[in-house]
């Protein structure tokens, strides 16, 4: 079992508050992944949970245990890191029994949980070794070897992967994935790379200056983003955002008009008065090219990314917004024409002045 | 093609013979002048004092330098300061090295580990007495600490009604010790207080995770990751420690009788106070001997230490 409680957690340095105020249940078995950009508290929150920070405010409770000030080793927790931080000296054995030699635990267990966890690892050859014998990736597994040997409630990883190279990377990811499955186990994971978020977590926590923005699972937050942070951190490319004005409201949405130079109706309600400010977000994949007499908008494009799958093609409203949008790989558009687009509505995502996501209306087209 | 045969018999295997040789050569023009002037620096007081050793060579009888083979190195060996200066040479330098390294490891963990206001000033502190001469410092050992009348220590004995101590005559090789240790402390300290400070933190954050405390990381990380640091004290203090010579000059000059001799101050003896450079240099050549020896044994202990990257 592994439940993980997080009530109003605060932490700062030298009065910076860095986490303000977390909420978070993380419940037995997930793979949560918390994601935000560089500086926002990830690796903080881990440490806090951890216990190699000191909490400021606020409680950490797992299993109905409240763990806010013990020691990092009474936790039941094991982390990775970014730097892997084997011990230099100890063969990738000792460095996995490390743990379980200083706890004193009886010397056929050690060998038993240690060789089960080579054989999971794939690290059998590689026991009597030196960590600086070892490439990236296969540091990378010890470590992930001497977090398992201890059978801890939940495993917490910080970037294990930002050190290795794209390939490996890939490869650790899917590796990672199949531990959760096969351990059974409970982990929380700290990335920047979206990706990583996205294919890995059943949760995703995104956090942002300290505060959570949204939690959920990645689809949830994909296609129904909370705020504009949340629908412009994930997704690559970006969502594009057009800025407007409510022009009307009816019973089954309201119509917007963008500076871009266009009026859309769309299915949203929410809170939304007559003239009140507005963002429009879309996503590349939902917009279309269309000949100029059915298009919705006239943009002028600027350079294409070919990525032989797919091309992104940059262009520029005349209000001077950017957006992209996919298209097939064999497909191109020149530079600096003007082609015409159409949204599609019922992928348009639509934020208040507060940057606050309007609810759409029931009525849900497929 | 005849000649193609031929042409391709020749200059095939001349290939890979001037490849490297091209590649070698810049390197050792570079070098060379380095090398020659080290090797001038090295061969020629070599070549002098080996000169020295086999002949006849006092400067209170000039004129009479006639060939001795190694009646020099036998005199010397058999002198009545040999033994005790070869033993106090080995005392002098073992004892140092086992202060520097014990004391300076816990003091650099100790400062690593607190933190307190003034822990810049206390650093300083600590390392400054290696800028200090050492006819300085053993003037101020001997004048203002050592000395049985003047000195603190005689004031701390007299205030717990004691006997004052003379320190430089009735202890004499301890006391130079501990002022040698004063000296080569802080060297210890500042080596190990920067290697310290390259420990990964991360290290010792999984080893808390792990369940060490911190004398199971002072023991499990901290000190293997000095090993190589220590080799490295070792090595620079030991080539220092076999020289020391302006401590006892200054303090003990050697007594008293010879229990605080140790061979440099013994050669400087047979040079210049006895004038007899021929026995003088070879001391010196046998000093060079076992500092040789004592550096190969360094080596083989710590080399391995030094060479593995960690
Ligand atoms: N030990 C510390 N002392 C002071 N500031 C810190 C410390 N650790 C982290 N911070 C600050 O907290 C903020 C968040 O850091 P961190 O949690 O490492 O971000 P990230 O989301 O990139 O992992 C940063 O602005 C960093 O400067
Ligand atoms: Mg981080």
């Amino acid at each position: 079992m592994a439940d993980l409680k997080i009530r109003n957690l605060q932490k700062g340095f030298d009065g910076h508050a860095i986490i303000q105020g977390i909420d978070l249940d993380i419940r037995n078995r997930e793979f949560v992944v918390f994601v935000g950009p560089s500086g926002c508290g990830k690796s903080t929150l881990l440490r806090l949970i951890a216990g190699l920070e000191e909490v400021s405010s606020g409680s950490i409770e797992l299993d109905g245990r409240e763990i806010t000030d013990e020691s990092p080793a009474r936790r039941d927790l094991a982390m990775v890191f970014q730097t892997y931080a084997l011990y230099p000296h100890m063969t990738v054995r000792k460095n996995m029994s490390f743990a379980l030699d200083l706890a004193g635990t009886d010397k056929q267990e050690v060998e038993r949980k240690v060789s089960e966890a080579a054989r999971i690892l794939e690290l059998e050859p590689l026991l009597e070794r030196k960590p600086r014998q070892l490439s990236g990736g296969q540091r990378q597994r010890v470590a992930i070897g001497r977090a398992i040997v201890r059978n801890p409630k939940i495993f917490l990883f910080d970037e294990p992967l930002s050190n290795l190279d794209a390939a490996l990377r890939v490869q650790m990811r899917l590796e990672l994935a199949r531990l959760h499955k096969e351990l059974q186990a409970t982990m929380i994971y700290v990335t920047h790379d979206q990706v990583e978020a996205m294919t890995l977590a059943d949760k995703v926590v995104v956090l942002n200056g300290g505060r959570i923005e949204q939690v959920g699972s990645p689809l949830e937050l994909y296609n129904h983003p909370a705020n504009l942070f949340v629908a412009g951190f994930l997704g690559t490319p970006k969502m594009g955002f057009l800025r407007g004005r409510v022009s009307a409201l009816h019973a089954d949405g309201c119509e917007v008009a963008l500076d871009a130079g266009c009026t859309l109706r769309l299915p949203a309600a929410g809170t939304l008065d007559v003239g009140s400010p507005v963002t429009l977000g879309i996503r590349p994949e939902h917009l279309h090219r269309a000949p100029p007499e059915q298009a919705q908008l006239m943009v002028g494009t600027d350079v294409s990314e070919r990525l032989g799958s797919d091309t992104y093609c940059h262009v520029r409203t005349d209000s001077e917004e950017n957006l992209t949008l996919r298209v097939r790989g064999d497909f191109t558009c020149g530079y600096g024409e003007r082609i015409g687009l159409t949204l599609d509505l019922d992928h348009c995502h639509l934020f208040d002045a507060d940057g606050l996501a309007v609810a759409r209306a029931v009525r849900q087209a497929a | 093609m005849n000649t193609s045969v031929m042409k391709s018999a020749t200059t095939l295997p001349a290939l890979p013979a001037a490849a490297p040789r091209r590649q070698r050569s810049p390197g050792w023009l570079l070098v060379s002048p380095s090398v020659a002037v080290l090797l001038l620096w090295m061969t020629v007081p070599l070549g002098m004092t080996l000169y020295f050793s086999l002949i006849r060579y006092n400067l209170l009888y000039p004129g009479e330098n006639a060939f001795v083979g190694l009646e020099n190195f036998e005199f010397f060996i058999t002198d009545a300061g040999f033994m005790p200066g070869a033993i106090n040479t080995l005392i002098l330098v073992g004892s140092v090295l086992a202060i520097s390294v014990v004391f300076g490891v816990l003091i650099s963990a100790l400062l690593e580990a607190a933190d307190f206001a003034g822990r810049g000033i206390v650093r300083v502190l600590l390392i400054s007495p290696f800028f200090i001469m050492p006819t300085v410092s053993a003037l101020v050992w001997k004048n203002l600490i050592f000395h049985p009348v003047s000195g603190i220590l005689a004031a701390l004995w007299k205030l717990f009604g004691a006997q004052p101590v003379d320190w430089l005559a009735q202890h004499p090789l301890l006391s130079i010790v501990i002022i040698v240790s004063w000296q080569w402390l802080p060297f210890a300290i500042l080596i190990l207080m920067t290697a310290m400070q390259s420990l990964d933190q991360e290290q010792k954050e999984a080893a808390r995770l792990d369940g060490a405390g911190p004398l199971a990381i002072f023991w499990h990380l901290t000190l293997p990751h000095l090993a190589r640091p220590i080799a490295v004290v070792v090595m620079i203090e030991t080539i220092f420690l076999l020289s020391v010579f302006a401590e006892i000059y200054t303090t003990t000059s050697g007594g008293p009788g010879y229990a605080s001799t140790n061979l440099a101050y013994l050669i400087y003896n047979q040079a210049l106070l006895q004038f007899d450079v021929g026995m003088a240099s070879a001391g010196g050549l046998i000093a060079v001997l076992i500092a040789n020896v004592a550096a190969i044994m360094l080596v083989r202990m710590l080399g391995k230490n030094l060479t593995d990257k960690s």
